[in-house]
């Protein structure tokens, strides 16, 4: 099993990411520079966060319309799995490959701190190793992360099954005052229709070890895993 | 033929824009009392196009791969010359 973590000029959470798959999850990583595409089998992708072309035009607008999608796009084709954190996150929305997009906050500034989550969905690649509505704290760490969804949306009843992730506060309530930037229905995790591609604007990285105040992130990582190792 | 196009890039009518109340707040700290403000972004291209019509198509295809977010955004586009 192979995981790469692709890096666009700007990107600044890969090593993080690499770092956590590898010494924290001991799953082999590849840290790849986006122009050079994926040259080999990869089982999963991690678009990082950071700020891609300097997050130019929108955030994510730019690195999604690079050729290493197309290999990215494929790779999802084959039931591959693919995570995009922050910056990530709005790269996926951007490529079109998740509903929706992730801009401004509600209030225009740029927000860093832990937060509670409430987990929506386990049976998911990336979260079947939580409990269902489990309350799991992890930060975030940006300006452009209000989930706006395309008008109507919320009409689709498939929509619902998609989002894998909301604000909440500590007893999981999803709450107006949970909610740090405005994110439609406190969405802050979002699945493709086939549940194998997860956009998610907080950082799971950031909180694998308790040494760095929560290690919740960490069983995204690992349910990953456990999903490739049961479906190879 | 060469054209000078002009795109304008803004919000679709409802969308939230939070740096726009910000900045007429700010307007109204400077004594500015204004009843509606709203933010949007130009993009000025020259480029080669056999006709108004093509270049019209041109720029429009450029915003829906590029330059405008369907989900929030809309666009304007004005052949300048």
């Amino acid at each position: 099993m192979r995981f790469a973590v692709i890096q666009f000029g700007g990107s600044n959470c890969d090593r993080d990411v690499a770092y956590v798959l590898e010494e924290i999850c001991g799953v082999d990583t590849d840290l790849v520079w986006f122009k050079e595409g994926l040259a080999r089998k990869y089982d999963a992708v991690v678009l990082p966060g950071g700020f891609s072309y300097g997050d130019y035009l929108r955030a994510g607008a730019i690195a999604a319309r690079t050729p290493v999608m197309a290999d990215i796009r494929r790779l999802a084709a084959g039931g591959g799995l693919v995570l995009g954190i922050c910056n990530g996150a709005q790269i996926l929305a951007e490529s079109g490959l998740v509903p929706g997009v992730f801009t401004v906050n509600a209030y225009p500034k740029f927000i860093c701190r832990p937060l509670f989550l409430r987990v929506e969905r386990t049976d998911t690649p990336f979260t079947s190793l939580y409990s269902p509505g489990e309350v799991i704290r992890i930060p975030i760490a940006h300006r452009e992360g209000r989930y706006v969804t395309p008008p109507g949306v919320e009409k689709d009843p498939g929509f619902s099954s998609q989002v894998a992730f909301r604000f909440c506060d500590r007893f999981g309530n999803v709450t107006s005052g949970s909610n740090p930037n405005g994110s439609f229905q406190n969405i802050t995790g979002i699945l493709a229709p086939q549940k194998n591609i997860l956009a998610m604007m907080p950082h799971p990285e950031r909180a694998s070890e308790d040494i760095l105040g929560s290690s919740d992130g960490k069983r995204l990582f690992l349910s990953m895993i456990a999903h490739l190792s049961t479906s190879s | 033929m060469k054209f000078l196009v002009r795109i304008t890039i803004s919000l679709k009518e409802g969308v939230l824009d939070p740096e726009a109340s910000l900045i007429r707040r700010a307007l109204e700290n400077l004594g500015f009392q204004t009843e509606e403000l709203k933010t949007a972004r130009q993009f000025i291209v020259r480029f080669d196009a056999d006709d108004e019509l093509q270049a019209r198509e041109r720029a429009k295809t450029m915003c829906e791969r590029l330059l405008a977010n369907p989900v929030i955004q809309k666009y304007e586009i004005e052949v300048l010359g």
